[in-house]
């Protein structure tokens, strides 16, 4: 199976994603499977790793990152190609199949596209401020990969969990000031990281900013020099700084799903509940993307309907050929 | 059947019929108001963020530190927000005035 070129892409590394390289492997099909964040596992994995789920079947209690790595070792004999931290930008069609942009690595052809991508793909949760686009990338950041980048700074950081107490405390040394600003006086992070934190604020180090929310931004447009924040009352303060880090976790984005063509319902691809088919042939959806009479937003579902669309997609890869279906007791799994 | 009062920034007025025991958010997703819910009620997201009449906010049960731990992800928080997801229909309830936050 490694040698074979890919013949399906899979849009979305989350369980259900995951579990169609799979149902696509027990039918003699590869997949190569791209998802915007740099990791795979989808929401399990960014939003509730440690939180048990107990609705997998088989599984009376598992937690979000263990089904992962389950689904991965499932995958795993069936060699699906991992284009992960980049998005789907643009479909084409083209003669048996699809052509995909994405935002970084070669394009991707693809004798059918199966469209798994959940409540859309992770990003920052960008704040509704105004100018903010024209900052990003300049002053604001969403993350640090260059510490040193911030020496000598006046630097806001925003938020109240283990991200922007993490960074406060790791950029304390290297910048000339950091405002913590948060909109309560309660921070969610490791009782040790919160006495660090204190201690810093009793030397001067950290300026608590408490209780206020972020409000407006000053600055030429790609350089700040000032963040306004507010309070409950409408009480301002200005704070001259060089840089905003806002650590306010993810958001999920259909973004680019909705200029490929495709009939969208509220957010959500209605599909062909027997084949999971979208609006264009060829291209597939599974999982919290779908919608039909009935679906109800469960992996379980998403898993049903990943083995569906595999089947589907069959004569699309394997032209011509019967499907000859035999159970995984009786085919077995390669192995890896 | 109680009903609840859904407003959005622009102006807009629904007056809509909610069963008891279904949360604010699901009666908002079920009759085609346009609120987020990433989540889907889990308390994993601050999407269905809604701001509450500030004659009824005081009626509401208080909120959970789980529901806080999330609150912290919005933006644009009042003294009367509260994630709709969170909120159960009761007849005590009917009435209620809220406002979908950012729309």
């Amino acid at each position: 199976m490694e040698e074979t070129v890919p013949q399906v892409a899979v849009i979305g590394a989350g369980p259900v994603g995951l579990f169609s390289v799979f149902e696509l492997g027990m039918l003699r099909m590869r997949a190569t499977v791209i998802d915007a964040l740099p990791e795979i596992g989808g929401q399990c994995a960014a939003l509730y790793p440690e939180k048990p789920i107990y609705d997998i079947p088989g599984l009376p209690e598992v937690a979000g990152a263990e089904l992962i790595e389950r689904l991965k070792a499932q995958a795993a004999p069936f060699h699906p190609i991992y284009r992960l931290g980049q998005k789907v930008e643009r479909l084409t069609k083209i003669e048996n199949g699809w052509r995909l942009k994405t935002s970084a690595g070669p394009e991707i052809e693809a004798k059918a596209v199966i469209i798994a991508a959940g409540a859309g793909a992770f990003g920052p949760h960008r704040p509704p401020l105004e100018g903010i686009l024209g900052y990003e990338g300049v002053s604001v950041h969403y993350m640090v990969t260059r510490k040193e980048s911030f020496r000598g700074k006046r630097i806001v950081i925003a938020g109240g969990g283990d991200s922007a107490v993490d960074w406060a405390l790791a950029l304390t040394e290297i910048t000339d000031h950091i405002y913590f600003v948060h909109r309560r006086d309660k921070f969610r992070a490791a009782p040790a990281s919160l006495a660090k934190l204190q201690e810093l604020s009793n030397v001067g180090k950290i300026e608590f900013v408490v209780p206020y929310q972020l409000s407006a931004l000053e600055g030429d447009g790609r350089q700040l020099t000032a963040i306004i924040v507010s309070d409950l009352d409408g009480k301002t303060r200005r704070l001259e700084a060089d840089s905003l880090l806002p650590f306010f976790g993810l958001a999920t984005d259909l973004g680019a799903i909705a200029s490929w063509g495709l009939e969208l319902q509220h957010g959500h691809l209605p599909v062909d509940p027997a084949t999971c088919k979208t609006s264009l042939d060829g291209i597939f959806a599974i999982g919290d993307v779908v919608t039909y009479p009935g679906k109800i937003k469960l992996i379980l579902c998403g898993f049903a309907e990943a083995a569906m669309a595999a089947h589907a997609i069959f004569p699309l890869v394997h032209k011509g050929e019967a499907l000859h279906f035999e159970y995984s007791t009786t085919k077995g799994v390669p192995s890896t | 059947m109680p009903k609840i009062i859904f407003l959005t920034s622009q102006g807009e007025r629904r007056e809509i019929e909610a069963p008891i025991g279904l949360s604010v958010m699901e009666v908002a997703k079920h009759n085609g108001i346009d609120i987020e819910a990433a989540c889907e009620g889990s308390l994993a997201c601050a999407t269905c963020h809604v701001i509450v009449d500030p004659s009824w906010y005081d009626k509401l049960p208080r909120r959970a530190e789980e529901e806080e731990d999330m609150l912290d992800l919005a933006f644009g928080l009042t003294k009367t927000s509260r994630l709709s997801c969170q909120i159960l229909v009761s007849e005590e309830l009917d009435g209620l005035i809220v406002t979908v936050a950012g729309s």
